[in-house]
């Protein structure tokens, strides 16, 4: 049997899995350390009859999608941090309106312009937290090219289901490092289509009037059915109201969604946990120096476990809270100032035992620097 | 089909003020729909933030109601993944050309086949008067309480020069002109601009003793005229009115089928 095997940046892969997944429009503006993913994309998607669109800024391109989504057609668009600050407002608009669509964010070092070609994870809360007002988001990340091909596909899947923008929260190092993975035979993956709605032409349909499953079939603009959409608060109908019980309700919908579906979203990986005394937390990039330290120690005896996040929101803060319930060090290993050791510490009971693992200096964190990091925890020196 | 059969009449009375204009450019933009027969289904209405942009809660198509500005950049995803779709886009003068300006010009750049309306009653009606990039020199509005000292835009002007291949101007008073220039805008195969001089009585008009809505619109007369005429020549103050640019060139969306009958072959 054939392998599809490719030996290419993260960038590639996510474009790939995008296009595995059913992209068929894509709208970018150019940013490192995304750029390779847009590139990408103006290449592939018109020989598979798709369409790509350079915009003139990154809220354009998420605007642009938003309408290609409605139409029926599987979206996606690529930045990095300054891109994805832009987007903030079109992304409130898309949970809003609840719009299925990707929107990855290949982390660089900030604020502002920051380090355009460096190594950071500091947009973990922007992800949830930067478009204003209460909602809640998915986001999902990866620290190898054959996961991120698999988490890229369940971003398009999980936008699908919940009819919600889905954030791909990348880093420099995974975008650019190159890597081999194999390309699933189609169908390997299960893809998930747009629910459509059974209501035939001519009978009354409620675009905003969720199943009870919480789930919303959608009729594609420009098919038979002629409804309206629209980020202020709105009716069954997508008409703006400021009923009190229709804005709880709305409210309510746009969270529980989410929250209340995080043991079906939620995704993470497991190395050496059964008996581990120090757990280490980590996700992105940052989990391979993690899983290598973890394996290295292992090999001398140390009781070294770690838990490898790939979904970041909705936070899996029960899951975290079981594993590390008889751990003695919780170490959280991150790019940033401790954007998910602050969650984790909320998840966990006692969170004086949990430590950061951290470099926020653009460098790569490597296995010593969380070895000496270990080290001056478990009070043994560097 | 009447007028009214394109109104979603459930959602009436509508929200602008009495003697507002956006209501006059409602009605005529239906009738040019009404006459070029369009089915409900093949349009698709976007409009950003502002009372002009309420329009599209009014209308029966497929209603995009988006963000401050952003208004054509969600028509250009519309418009390009169903090019079969007639896309039609109001905005006010802030919507379109201050925050929305960029998305203005390189819409109108591409040549996408949209048309797009500029609702220009000169100041930010929907937050309560402040000036616009359309306000003008020497006018007074909340943020200008002593006078404007932001020069306007000529919209007409920026459109063609960003590349529009087809430019009109026309006002609340000449409606008939209205209907038929939205008309010809909607057939035309190509990124369309229409500026629509309309009053907004509540607050341009307060601030500037500008008069009744009557009065306003009359003035419309008397401010305007046809592109060329001898009116025009005479006196450079009169605003022409008319069809300034129509064209045939490229339009985006045939373009890039031909990108990807490209790509496919190279495949
Ligand atoms: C990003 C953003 N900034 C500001 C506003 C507030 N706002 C709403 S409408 C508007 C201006 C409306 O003026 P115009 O586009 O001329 O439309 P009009 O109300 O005059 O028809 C402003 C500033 C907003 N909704 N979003
Ligand atoms: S404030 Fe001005 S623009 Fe808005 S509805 Fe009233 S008259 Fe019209
Ligand atoms: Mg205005």
């Amino acid at each position: 049997m054939e392998k599809n095997i490719k030996f290419v940046q993260g960038n590639e892969a996510c474009a790939e899995a995008a296009i595995y997944a059913g992209l068929d429009f894509f709208a970018g503006y150019p940013i490192t350390p995304s750029t390779e993913i847009t590139e990408h994309m103006a290449l592939k998607l018109p020989q598979i009859g798709g369409k790509f669109l350079q915009m003139e800024d990154e809220i354009a391109s998420l605007c642009a999608i938003i309408g290609a989504s409605l139409t029926g057609k599987k979206v996606m668009t690529a930045t990095s941090g300054p891109g994805f600050s832009l987007m903030q407002e079109a992304l409130g608009y898309a949970i809003m309106t609840e719009i299925p669509c990707v929107i990855v964010n290949v982390q660089r070092g900030g604020p502002s312009t920051g380090l355009p070609t460096h190594a950071s994870q500091g947009d973990v809360n922007q992800a949830s937290w930067g478009t204003h007002g209460d909602h809640a988001i998915i986001a999902l990340t990866a620290s190898n090219h054959q996961d991120l091909f698999e988490i890229t596909v369940e971003a398009f899947n999980l936008a699908e289901t919940y009819r919600t923008p889905v954030i791909l929260l990348l880093d420099e190092v995974v975008g650019h490092m190159r890597e081999g993975f194999v390309i699933p035979k189609p169908g390997k993956i299960p893809l998930v289509g747009r629910l459509r709605t059974s209501v035939k032409q001519g009978v009354d349909y409620h675009p905003y009037l969720p199943r009870e499953d919480g789930r919303l079939p959608m009729s594609d603009f420009g098919g038979v059915h002629r409804y309206n959409v629209t980020g202020l608060f709105h009716d069954m109908w997508g008409f703006p109201t400021d009923d009190p019980k229709s804005v709880h309700e709305l409210h309510r919908h746009l969270i529980d969604k989410i929250l209340n579906n995080v043991h079906l979203i939620e995704k993470h990986k497991e190395y050496y946990l059964d008996d581990a005394t120090t757990i280490l937390i980590s996700y992105g990039s940052s989990a391979r120096s993690a899983r290598h330290l973890v394996e290295n120690r292992r090999s001398r005896g140390e009781l070294l476990g770690l838990l490898e996040l790939q979904t970041i929101w909705p936070f899996p803060y029960g899951l975290i809270r079981k594993i590390c319930a008889d751990a003695r060090y919780v170490v959280v290993v991150e790019m940033n100032m401790g954007q998910i050791l602050r969650e984790v510490k909320i998840a966990i009971d006692d969170p004086e035992k949990v430590f950061l693992a951290n470099r926020i200096d653009g460098s790569y964190i490597t296995p010593t620097d969380i070895r000496n990091i270990l080290r001056l925890i478990q009070g043994k020196g560097v | 089909m009447a007028v009214r059969d394109y109104l979603r009449e459930r959602f009436f009375p509508h929200m602008w003020c009495p003697g507002c204009g956006h209501g006059t450019v409602l009605n005529n933009l239906l009738r040019a729909i009404e006459n070029l027969k369009i089915e409900k289904n093949d349009i698709v209405m976007v409009s950003g933030i502002g009372c002009s942009a309420r329009i599209s809660g009014y209308v029966d198509f497929h209603t995009l109601h988006t963000i401050h500005g952003r208004a054509l950049a969600f028509a250009t995803g519309v418009k390009m993944s169903r090019p079969d779709l007639n896309l039609i886009v109001p905005m006010g003068d802030g919507d379109a050309l201050a925050i929305g300006g960029n998305h203005f010009i390189h819409a109108a750049r591409r040549n996408i086949d949209i048309t797009a309306i500029i609702m220009n009653n000169r100041i930010y009606g929907m937050t309560g008067g402040q000036f616009s990039p359309l306000t003008g020199y020497g006018k007074l509005a909340t943020t200008a309480p002593y006078s404007n000292i932001d020069h306007d835009f000529d919209a007409v002007s920026l459109a063609t020069a960003a590349g529009a291949s087809f430019v009109a101007r026309t006002t609340t008073y000449h409606v008939k002109q209205m209907a038929d220039i939205f008309q010809k805008a909607i057939l035309h195969k190509g990124f369309s601009v229409v500026e629509v001089l309309t009053q907004c009585p509540t607050y341009f008009g307060r601030k500037n003793r500008a008069g009744s809505a009557a009065e306003m619109v009359e003035n419309y007369k008397k401010s305007t005229t046809p592109i060329g005429s001898k009116a025009s020549q005479e006196n450079s103050d009169l605003i022409e009115r008319g069809i300034f640019i129509e064209k045939d060139l490229p339009e985006y969306c045939g373009e890039y089928d031909k990108i990807i009958q490209k790509a496919m072959k190279g495949k």
